[in-house]
């Protein structure tokens, strides 16, 4: 690794009541690139993204041992206010999820939460967040019409919008296009690749090429421990342990 | 044979009891328009619903019903500044604040006020409320607007918190989840997502709130006052439609004109309270179109 660690765990351990979903993770993820997360289902790849920016948090009887650094700094320890955190590291869900407001609202809501009120300051923001998540010119004349009457893939790239428009400088994201079909998946993906110039991106896939396509690096859960991590072409070329390639072949999922 | 009777029989009998209660409601709507409408006869709708004067036993008498219509709307109009805020705060405390033990033991307790008799709602107005009232704010009497609003907005608790808290749970998660993902706090969630998102079922649930109050008689016939007069002060007696009706059945010869006058408020209210229902249930269906995405 060369670039700047942007986020960085040790020995992080992650428990639903007692059950183990995260054991011994060490990760380094870089700056401006994308991280893809791969691996079977239940193998904490999600979990893990979630503890990323404290999501856990509103999952109750869980726990959460050591440390998981952003920019150098703990973001467990007492004194870290979490909104503050979550602000600084957006976060979009496998499945859509826009509020029932208008498309303005949706993505004036972060700015707003933040105290941003002045109606031409929001429209600006609006606007540059919509243009950055590649759906401004599909909505720009229905930008009062509600959220929840646009298509699928619309609605996670206002969804994307929505994250971008509190100026996160991370963003997670859980299966973005896991329900999206092809053509609205290759947008998300062109996004993607457009917004890890200004941001520093970790993605969950399940969909092996995709993680092929679109990462820098990608790490390779298994039964809530991290098997192996590394830059993506060397992980899906020529990956150290066999049960890596077995996965990526697709001999199991 | 002998079985397939059995089963045509049983069905026929099931389909009697499920048309039982269609046909007793047809019945009593054809019995108050039968009963009511003879009273158009002597005074015309607009002087009906319009008229200032409810003197049913004078000659000539004097057949209107705005004080009424305007006692009911009052007291019913108090009985929401009560149970709204209120309503919607508890349903909103038990959804969305409350540790899930509190929620388990909260929302029963709050159900269980739907079961006790209005008579001692009424009771307990009459006894504990008026006087106290009547104390406070140095009236002639303590039955009045008010007295009837409190008591009839603690009454129409239980519906508004349940219906509201039903609704509020039922808004996804993932809602609620996005919001933080944004860096909302709590209650940043609450008022500008959650809430706002629950907001058409929080309307059923006033509006069946409402149903509730305007329909509610044996409260309002022992603490509302029941003078006959256009309020003016919710410090002042009022008499709801159902007070008078209540009151007055019993003193009204079968066939008289204040008998079909009666009959005439009693169609008036069933308009209001069928209305009131329809728009909740348009609402309540707006609602699960919305949510079912």
């Amino acid at each position: 690794m060369d670039g700047r660690i942007k986020i960085e765990t040790r020995g992080l351990n992650f428990y639903y009541s007692e059950v183990p979903a995260l054991k011994n993770v060490n990760i380094e993820i870089e700056e401006n690139l994308v991280t893809a997360l791969i691996g079977p289902s239940g193998c904490g790849k999600t979990t893990f993204l979630r503890t990323l920016n404290r999501m856990n948090d509103l999952v109750p009887t869980t726990r959460v041992e050591g440390k998981v650094l952003f920019d150098g700094q703990d973001i467990y320890q007492k004194n870290i206010d979490v909104v503050e955190l979550r602000r600084k590291i957006g976060m979009v869900f496998q499945k859509s999820n826009p509020f029932p407001k208008s498309v303005f609202e949706n993505a004036a809501y972060g700015p707003r939460l933040n105290g941003i009120n002045n109606k031409s300051k929001l429209e600006e923001i609006v606007e540059r967040s919509l243009r950055k998540a590649a759906l401004w010119d599909e909505v720009k004349d229905r930008l009062k019409a509600s959220a929840l009457d646009l298509s699928g893939g619309q609605q996670q790239r206002l969804c994307i919008a929505r994250s971008l428009a509190v100026e996160p400088e991370v963003l997670l994201m859980d299966e973005p296009a896991s329900a999206l079909d092809p053509t609205s998946t290759a947008k998300i993906e062109d996004l993607i690749h457009e917004l890890k110039k200004n941001y520093t991106i970790v993605i969950v896939t399940h969909n092996m090429q995709q993680a092929a396509r679109i990462s820098d690096y990608t790490a390779f859960f298994m039964l809530g421990e991290l098997t192996e991590f590394g830059a993506t072409e060397v992980i899906f070329t020529k990956p150290k342990k066999k049960i890596t390639e077995d996965y990526i072949t697709g001999r199991f999922g | 044979m002998h079985q397939r009777w059995k089963e045509v029989l049983i069905k026929h009998i099931f389909l009697f009891f499920a048309l039982a209660s269609i046909f007793f409601l047809l019945g009593i709507v054809i019995v108050l328009f039968k009963e009511g409408l003879p009273i158009f006869r002597i005074v015309r709708i607009k002087d009906f619903i319009l008229g200032k004067s409810w003197y049913p036993t004078y000659d000539p008498p004097d057949f209107g019903i705005l004080s009424l219509i305007l006692g009911s709307l009052w007291v019913t109009f108090g009985a929401l500044i009560i149970a709204i805020p209120l309503g919607v705060s508890a349903a909103t405390y038990i959804s969305e604040v409350a540790h899930p033990k509190v929620k388990e033991i909260a929302k029963p307790v709050v159900e269980l006020l739907a079961g006790i008799p209005s008579v001692v709602y009424g009771f307990f107005g009459m006894v504990i409320l008026a006087p106290w009232l009547q104390d406070v704010f140095n009236l002639p009497t303590g039955l009045t607007c008010l007295t009837a609003s409190i008591i009839l907005g603690f009454m129409a608790l239980p519906t508004v918190v349940s219906i509201s808290e039903d609704a509020i749970s039922a808004v996804p998660f993932s809602y609620k989840e996005a919001s933080y993902a944004l860096g909302a706090t709590k209650w940043e969630t609450i008022s500008k997502v959650t809430v706002p998102s629950a907001i058409s079922g929080i309307t059923t649930a006033i509006i069946l709130g409402i149903g509730r109050a305007i329909g509610e008689t044996m409260t309002v016939l022992m603490v509302a006052g029941g003078a006959a007069v256009i309020p003016r002060s919710f410090l002042r007696p009022v008499r709801p439609m159902t007070a008078t009706i209540a009151a007055e059945m019993g003193e009204a010869p079968v066939g008289s004109d204040h008998y079909h006058a009666l009959f005439g408020i009693a169609i008036m209210l069933f308009i209001i309270t069928l209305g009131f229902n329809l728009l909740a249930d348009h609402l309540a269906t707006t609602f699960r179109r919305k949510m079912g995405q």
